[in-house]
């Protein structure tokens, strides 16, 4: 059985323009010490996927399908249930590590408050192996600096901060939400690199939301590609990386600047992403898809194995290999 | 945080002269005196009370007599009430308003943050609409006719209490008027707490306790509590103030003898010493309420050191 399994999962909200999807039918299953990397632009679901299952989502939000952890469905639970799995069991980090602690209350209160919880340890106790997260994280002078408050912190420490208190527990499974968006390049490396090593020391499976393919490449080992609250494509992170089969797939990795190259033109995907309230009734990505026919607009492609290699799951009614084709066309000139 | 207390202590002097120069100025710029009366005294009599509390003086010399007795922490004699002090008359009300009023804060503060809390947890639901309401009512409606509506339903309709009157701080008689003062503070300190609040648990690290597993009693009173009470600190320094310097009307409504009435009475009867001693000890408890404030945010808030 899977560590977490998560099918037809649909994130809903209530608005003043009528119910909005955000998410649609999404499916994805982690194995034990896994890394599944979430990729998509803004405003593509992968946030409002793994707030669902951490039952985080805004007051007006509604879900569907089931997250299964351990066979238990996160989405049906009760907030007492739910609240003995998160923090313990299920850790987050977010995307503004600024804004994330609490501004008034020093990291010890925030840290051994985890422990207190969870483990029934005693707050001394609880400070002691706070101190050893924030050295395992290597924050200098942890024991000093835990009695601080969040603004005595950089926010590259503040992102480590947030990771050994993700940690406390040693949850099995580590929901980080674009981790190193809000960071410079520098500390982003940093903080994978220690995502990396942390997960090899402690054994955690991680679900990796962003919209950064370096940091796909660098960490996961499964990929989800999601457009307008879709999965596009889902397999192995070699597989996605060096034979897409998705257009848009195609399109993102197309869009990574390089360096080896001549010429200082940035690619981009033309057009923008679709309005969640007035979603097309085929493929949403239809509308800025080059390859596009009139039967894309009309009918929605289901997630299914591609032709060329079925390990790969695909939403495409272009046949794989004519794309792949297509894209090695476009390489060559 | 001492160093910074008492050099607000002392940036107090200069603020108290300057409004003791002014008040000084406008009460004798205004025509009449405190002997103008509707019975005449004889020329000779006015001549003699001018003398003895140096009216015939040219204003400066006036001034700087009243500065010194000032100095000296005493506050003159009153012009109106013959053999009384201003200190003795402020040593007699400061008592009963501080009582009323601070008395009415303390509650206020209390009922308008629990209330405050609950209707933000509960947003757009029935207890939210009530406290709202309620709030928009104690707001909405002046004490001068809530007062009384609150005499009719509790003295008169159901005879529990005295209707006015004041009978060395027994507490049947503060009851009616630390009620109406508390009704009119928690319609400001709910919906303040109210918004406040709403707004921090919308918040990124109310998020991050969220995920942590935390309990809502936890969160609301642990994480979301402080940041929610900086807005209600704000508002309760003007309010305690009002409650306690400037109850006029319910002081009036009441017949209570606390600060406010005996500034009306002051204020109508020409009694230069009285006014100006009061004006003096409202700027003193005005000063120092808005002290504990400041000291107050940086108790809430660890980013704010002085």
């Amino acid at each position: 059985m899977s560590l977490l399994k998560v099918s037809n999962l649909g994130v809903q909200f209530q608005t003043n323009d009528g119910v909005v999807s955000a998410v649609n039918g999404v499916s994805f299953e982690l194995e034990k010490g896994q890394t599944l990397g979430i990729v998509g632009e803004s405003g593509s679901g992968k946030s409002q996927t793994v707030l669902a299952m951490m039952g985080l989502l805004a007051k007006n939000g509604k879900t569907t399908g089931e997250a299964l952890y351990q066979g238990k469905n996160l989405l049906a639970m009760s907030p007492a249930e739910l609240n003995r799995i998160r923090g313990d069991r299920l850790a987050m980090i977010f995307q503004d590590p600024m804004t994330s602690l609490n501004p008034y209350l020093t990291v010890e209160r925030q840290m051994t408050e985890v422990l207190e919880l969870h483990k029934g340890i005693s707050r001394r106790g609880a400070k002691k192996r706070a101190i050893e997260l924030l050295d395992a994280v290597r924050i200098p002078e942890a024991a000093r600096r835990i009695n601080m408050y969040p603004h005595e912190f950089s926010g590259g420490m503040r992102q480590r901060v947030m990771i050994a208190m993700a940690l406390l527990c040693e949850p099995e499974v580590l929901i980080a939400d674009e981790p190193t968006t809000a960071l410079d390049v520098t500390v982003q490396a940093q903080i994978l690199t220690l995502l990396k090593e942390l997960q090899r020391d402690f054994g955690t499976s991680i679900v990796m939301i962003t919209h950064d393919l370096g940091v796909v490449a660098g960490l996961c080992e499964k990929v989800m590609v999601m457009y307008g609250g879709r999965a596009m494509e889902y397999g192995s992170a070699d597989n996605i990386f060096y034979q897409p089969s998705h257009p848009y797939t195609i399109g993102l990795l197309g869009a990574l600047p390089r360096l080896d190259h001549d010429g200082s033109e940035l690619v981009s995907i033309p057009g923008n992403p679709p309005n969640m309230a007035r979603m097309p009734k085929g493929c949403p990505f239809s509308e800025r898809c080059t390859h596009a026919s009139s039967r894309c607009a009309d009918e929605l492609p289901a997630l299914a194995a591609s032709s060329v290699n079925p390990q790969v799951l695909r939403a495409c009614h272009k046949p794989a290999d004519e794309l792949q084709q297509a894209a090695q066309e476009v390489a060559h000139v | 945080m001492w160093s910074y207390t008492f050099r607000r202590v002392l940036a107090t002097i200069p603020t108290l002269l300057a409004v003791i120069t002014v008040c000084y100025l406008l009460l004798h710029l205004t025509p009449g005196g405190p002997f103008d009366g509707e019975r005449k005294v004889s020329a000779a009599v006015l001549a003699n009370l001018q003398a003895k509390y140096h009216l015939d003086l040219p204003l400066w010399q006036q001034y700087l007599y009243y500065i010194k007795s000032l100095l000296q922490g005493d506050l003159g004699a009153s012009f109106r009430y013959a053999d009384w002090s201003v200190n003795d008359l402020v040593g007699k009300a400061l008592p009963v308003s501080a009582a009323i009023g601070g008395g009415a804060i303390v509650i206020s503060l209390f009922i308008g943050v629990a209330l405050g809390i609950v209707a933000a947890l509960r947003q757009n639901s029935l207890i939210d609409y009530l406290v709202m309401l309620l709030g928009n009512i104690g707001g909405a409606f002046p004490s001068f006719v809530l007062g009384p509506v609150l005499v009719m339903v509790f003295a008169i309709g159901l005879e529990w209490l005295p209707a006015g009157g004041w009978d060395d701080f027994a507490l049947r008689y503060m009851v009616l008027p630390m009620a109406l003062l508390v009704f009119i503070n928690i319609s400001t300190i709910g919906r303040v707490m109210r918004g406040s609040m709403i707004e921090v648990l919308g918040s990124n690290f109310i998020r991050t306790a969220r995920a942590k597993g935390l309990p809502m009693r936890t969160i609301v009173l642990r994480h979301a509590l402080k940041p929610a009470l900086m807005p209600v600190v704000s508002v309760i320094g003007p309010l305690a103030i009002s409650s306690i310097t400037a109850a006029v009307v319910t002081e009036t409504v009441f017949g209570l003898p606390g600060l406010g009435k005996l500034i009306v009475n002051g204020a109508a009867n020409r009694d230069y010493t009285l006014v100006l001693g009061l004006v003096v000890l409202v700027t003193v408890i005005t000063v120092v309420l808005n002290l504990l404030v400041d000291l107050a945010y940086a108790l809430l808030d660890p980013k704010i050191r002085y």
